[in-house]
């Protein structure tokens, strides 16, 4: 299907066609939206990390003036639990209710337990201080391999442990274990010669979105409701949203507001239910917005893990078994990304002997959110580690190494299938062929890379193309733009109606202006509505061809299509796409095509980075001094937003790698919960990341896309961490290497 | 919208002792001699010389009361915004950043953080770089403020800086976007060239979660090229 193609559009760097909005300020995001007589609202949060609710009294809020509701989670129908896909992930709908107001417990300090709405913002603070809340506190658990002792304090006395041969009969915080294998283990490690075996440790991260939760809701008295917010997937907020409130889906529409960064933590929801509820107790509009610590104390942070893995292979260099056991903090619900973690751990290999246990562990943080591959990159690391270990010892070449082993077409993964053509082995080869890779270090300096691979998804695209009287064509959406996916989007459509990208309008529309769309996220967009659009688009070039031939009075096989216009073959008469939508009302009714599909085929995308740094042997800081992020995007629709996706995952990557971790004290309390504290990189942070776009077209995709978002954060983790411990000669097998923990390491060495 | 702007407090004549000179519709209704100022501020409000008549995406609704807080009594002072005068009625303890995106409707001036940390409220006050979340809005009546909306030439044209964010492909989800581009403003102002790693420097008051530097950095060059 992926035949070399000449393209005109598909491959050009195109403006986007929101960048006028988002140089002007005229771009609207989740806070922008007032409406008249809009309250605003404020939640009350839990102090303690883990408490039993005694008693809520919002007798003293509710009689403050200018306050219009108070809301708890008795305000909430009482629901059962239900697995709710949303995005890439799925969460248990009694749980999330009890994660947007909590019922009986809290379970992390920040845990919302009440809201207020009031006529202005300094009121909704002032009532929230009014709110008595009675707590009997318990001993919080906060890190998972506490979590899982036999005496560890217990979550959720209704939490069994899945995934066992027999379901336990007393509760656990381990919610769920899951195992994978393939051949001999025992026999795998028999056969090697060399064995690395370690345990590394992740800390919990914030996808740390600069934009902040928010929302703005109306409750209409005819139970019609409207949310506006800035979200991954708008229907996903109508579904769980509804859910939670015994709502009918086509009493909610959702608007999908301009969003400011998701990385997978706006993929699932915390305020629109409690605001929808304030909105109908008080008869009017409300907004409800985080603030920065509320995002970082209450929002759903990447999962914190412990892993322990052990790899071994043959003088040759060939891999003979692979070992893991990895544990994922979910916070305080069930559902850390543990599953795809064990399920990529060690997929970028094609090995025989594969063993792979993962647990899914509660603790008294907040609920994990997905970010960015979820479970892949604290897996990976551990993975990718064990590799550059195994390399040193071998001293082999790490990318010579991965070669060696590498996955490549008729691979079958340990998760299922058998891959398609794949490019790990182009993505190793562009690396080790980089004039980086060939580069020479300096004093304090070290080098190192790591390859990540995810899956990718597929799932469900509604699109509708029309046709406007003069030829411009409106394409509507429901995918969320979240790095300039519309540019894209406009881009396959003019590809397929030789119609120029400028004349071509691609909009996201409400919940109830097209048909279901699932979440942006699983890096989806690009490959899964990019599908529906093209199969739109080439029924809307079939009716006008249709237009052309009744207007010429010809057979359509007489009729070709060439650069957006009708072209007949007997005699060369044209009609453009101007004047056959012009006169579709008298042939036959406005042109008009709708897709509606679930994606399959979705490529996976492999990732290779290679990192040098820097570090100063008196502080520990370290500095990434150099970087190139090399990665397979099957086809390139628009290139330079694809650099931007390979950027900006090693951007994300990097922090993890050298910054970011939360730090909790003995009472569970996040002591950095700003951006001062928790460090993100800054301009000044880091080098021009270099960027290699490997093409291996995905065959289950026209164009042959494979999405790009994802599999950039992977590979950071372990080629900076490796690269540290190249320069310092002490392998780093926790995040982030911080400048006290690199410090320590190299205190250690010279001790 | 004015039905919903109310002042009860009866610390509100004191309050409005600060009021400054106004102009037109303002001067007009002034009534120093007894006229009940609450008319006299709900006759400006009327008359759309206070506030953006807006409703939708930069209304007034959420920032006026109806009852009053101790400490909070709303003073009218005059801004100069974009080169243009607004009057303004604003909280002792208000913010810019709340008083630009909720009381003048200029949403382009975002809140990532309201604690200095991150930049996207970034605003030029007589061509210096501030972070209009941390900024008084009553500290700032003599200066020029410059937000992201009062970049573009009389005639809609975009200002040099906003066009080669678009050509650059600077934006990736675009909401720190407007800080960078008043930093940006104000670097190549101060520095009509600067170095890419000037530029890198200058752009470190502003976060970007989508690590879109290298764009960023390479629309700073291209401005400087052509600003």
């Amino acid at each position: 299907m992926s035949e070399v193609k000449d393209y005109k559009y598909i491959g050009q760097r195109t403006i986007r066609p929101d960048g006028f909005d988002k140089v002007t300020g005229r771009a609207n995001f989740g806070a922008d939206l007032t409406l008249p007589g809009m309250l605003w609202a404020r939640v009350k949060r839990s102090p303690y990390a883990h408490a039993r609710i005694i008693d809520i009294d919002t007798s003293k809020a509710e009689a403050l003036a200018g306050v219009m509701a108070v809301a708890t989670a008795a305000d909430f129908p009482a629901i059962a639990s239900e697995t709710l896909q949303m995005g890439e992930t799925s969460a248990d709908i009694r749980d999330l209710a009890r994660n947007n107001l909590a019922l009986e417990k809290v379970l992390y300090h920040g845990h919302a337990v009440a809201a207020v709405a009031a006529v202005s913002q300094t009121i909704a603070d002032q009532a929230v201080e009014l709110i008595e809340v009675e707590y009997a506190e318990l001993t919080p658990v906060m890190d998972v391999l506490e979590a899982i002792k036999d005496d560890a304090p217990i979550l959720h006395d209704d939490l069994f442990t899945a995934g066992l041969a027999e379901t336990p009969e007393t509760p656990s915080n381990i919610a769920m274990r899951m195992e994978l294998k393939k051949g001999d283990i025992d026999a795998g490690f028999a056969e090697a010669d060399v064995i690395v075996e370690r345990e590394y440790q992740t800390p919990t991260v914030h996808q740390g979105y600069i934009e902040p939760h928010a929302c703005t809701v109306r409750y209409d008295e005819d139970g019609q409701s409207m949310i506006w917010c800035c979200t991954q997937g708008h229907f996903d907020v109508r579904a769980s949203t509804a859910k939670i409130l015994n709502m009918e889906l086509s009493k909610i529409k959702v608007i999908a507001s301009e969003i400011g960064g998701g990385f997978g933590g706006k993929t699932t929801i915390y305020l629109e239910p409690v605001a929808l509820v304030l909105s109908k107790k008080s008869g009017r509009p409300v907004k409800l917005v985080m603030n920065r610590e509320e995002v970082f104390r209450a929002s759903g942070p990447g999962s914190a893990t412990r892993s322990w893995i052990k790899v071994g292979a043959r003088k040759d260099g060939t891999i003979t078994a692979m070992q893991g056991i990895l544990h994922y903090e979910a916070g305080a619900f069930k559902g850390s990304p543990m599953a795809p973690g064990v399920m990529c751990v060690f997929t970028p290999y094609d090995v025989a002997n594969v063993h792979i246990e993962g647990f899914d562990v509660v603790v008294n943080k907040p609920k994990v959110a997905a970010y960015r591959a979820p479970g892949a990159p604290q897996a990976e690391f551990a993975a990718e580690s064990a590799i550059n270990e195994l390399a040193d010892k071998l001293d082999m070449d790490p990318i010579e190494l991965r070669l060696k082993n590498a996955a490549k077409e008729g691979t079958q993964a340990i998760y299922g299938p058998k891959f398609k053509a794949i490019g790990l082995v182009e993505c190793l080869e562009a690396a080790k062929n980089s004039a980086h890779y060939k580069s020479p270090l300096g004093k304090n300096q070290g080098r190192s890379i790591a390859a990540g691979f995810w899956f990718n998804a597929g799932m469900s695209s509604s699109v509708v193309i029309n046709m406007n009287p003069d030829g411009t064509v409106v394409v509507v959406e429901g995918s969320p733009d979240i790095g300039g996916s519309r540019a894209s989007m406009a881009m396959m459509a003019a590809e397929e109606l030789g119609i120029a990208v400028e004349k071509i309008k691609p909009i996201i529309a409400d919940t109830d202006g097209v048909g279901l769309n699932s979440t942006t996220g699983g890096s989806r967009t690009t490959f899964a509505t990019g599908m529906a659009i093209i199969e739109a688009a080439q029924d809307v070039v079939k009716q006008m061809k249709e237009r052309a031939a009744a207007v010429w009075n010809v057979t359509l096989d007489q009729v070709d299509w060439v650069d957006g216009v009708a072209v007949n073959t007997a005699d060369e008469a044209r009609l453009s796409a101007a004047e056959i939508c012009a006169a579709a009302g008298s042939t036959g009714g406005p042109i008009s095509a709708r897709a509606s599909l679930t994606a399959r085929g979705a490529g996976p995308s492999f990732a290779v980075h290679v990192a040098d740094v820097e570090v100063d042997p008196d502080t520990g800081k370290v500095d990434v001094i150099r970087y190139t992020a090399i990665q397979d995007a099957g086809k390139a629709i628009h290139p330079g937003y694809v650099e931007g996706q390979y950027q900006g995952g090693a951007a994300q990557g990097i922090g993890w790698a050298l910054n970011e971790e939360y730090i909790y004290d003995e009472n569970g309390v996040l002591e950095n919960a700003g951006y001062l504290d928790y460090r993100i990189p800054l301009a000044s942070d880091l080098p021009m990341i270099e960027t290699v776009i490997v093409e291996v077209p995905n065959p289950f995709h026209p164009y042959g896309v494979r999405g790009v978002g994802e599999s950039s954060i992977i590979p950071p983790l372990a080629a900076v961490s490796s690269a540290v411990s190249n320069a310092i000669g002490v392998r780093m097998s926790e995040l982030p290497c911080s400048p006290p923990r690199v410090l320590k390491a190299i205190q250690s060495r010279d001790n | 919208m004015s039905s919903n702007v109310n002042f009860y407090d009866p610390g509100a004549d004191s309050a409005l002792e600060e009021l400054e000179e106004g102009t037109g519709a303002a001067r007009t209704g002034l009534g120093r001699n007894g006229t009940s100022r609450r008319a006299f501020i709900k006759g400006i409000i009327a008359a759309g010389a206070t506030v953006s008549a807006g409703f939708m995406l930069h209304g007034l609704a959420g920032c006026t009361r109806e009852v009053p807080v101790r400490g909070a009594v709303e003073r009218l002072i005059s801004l100069n915004v974009n080169g243009t005068v607004r009057r303004v009625d604003v909280l002792p303890q208000e913010t810019l950043a709340m008083t630009l995106r909720y009381k003048l409707g200029l949403t382009g001036t975002k809140l990532g953080c309201d604690r200095s940390e991150c930049g996207a409220c970034t605003v030029l006050l007589d061509d210096v770089t501030t972070y209009a979340c941390s900024t008084l809005t009553h500290t700032v009546r003599k200066s020029q403020i410059t937000t992201i909306e009062g970049l573009q030439a009389a005639n809609g044209d975009l200002h040099p800086v906003q066009q080669a964010f678009i050509d650059e492909l600077g934006p990736q989800c675009g909401f720190c976007t407007p800080g960078q581009i008043m930093s940006t403003i104000a670097l190549l102002k101060s520095s009509p060239r600067p170095t890419r790693e000037e530029a890198q420097m200058a752009l470190s008051g502003n976060l970007c979660r989508c690590g879109a530097y290298d764009h960023y950095l390479n629309s700073v060059m291209r401005a400087a090229g052509e600003a």
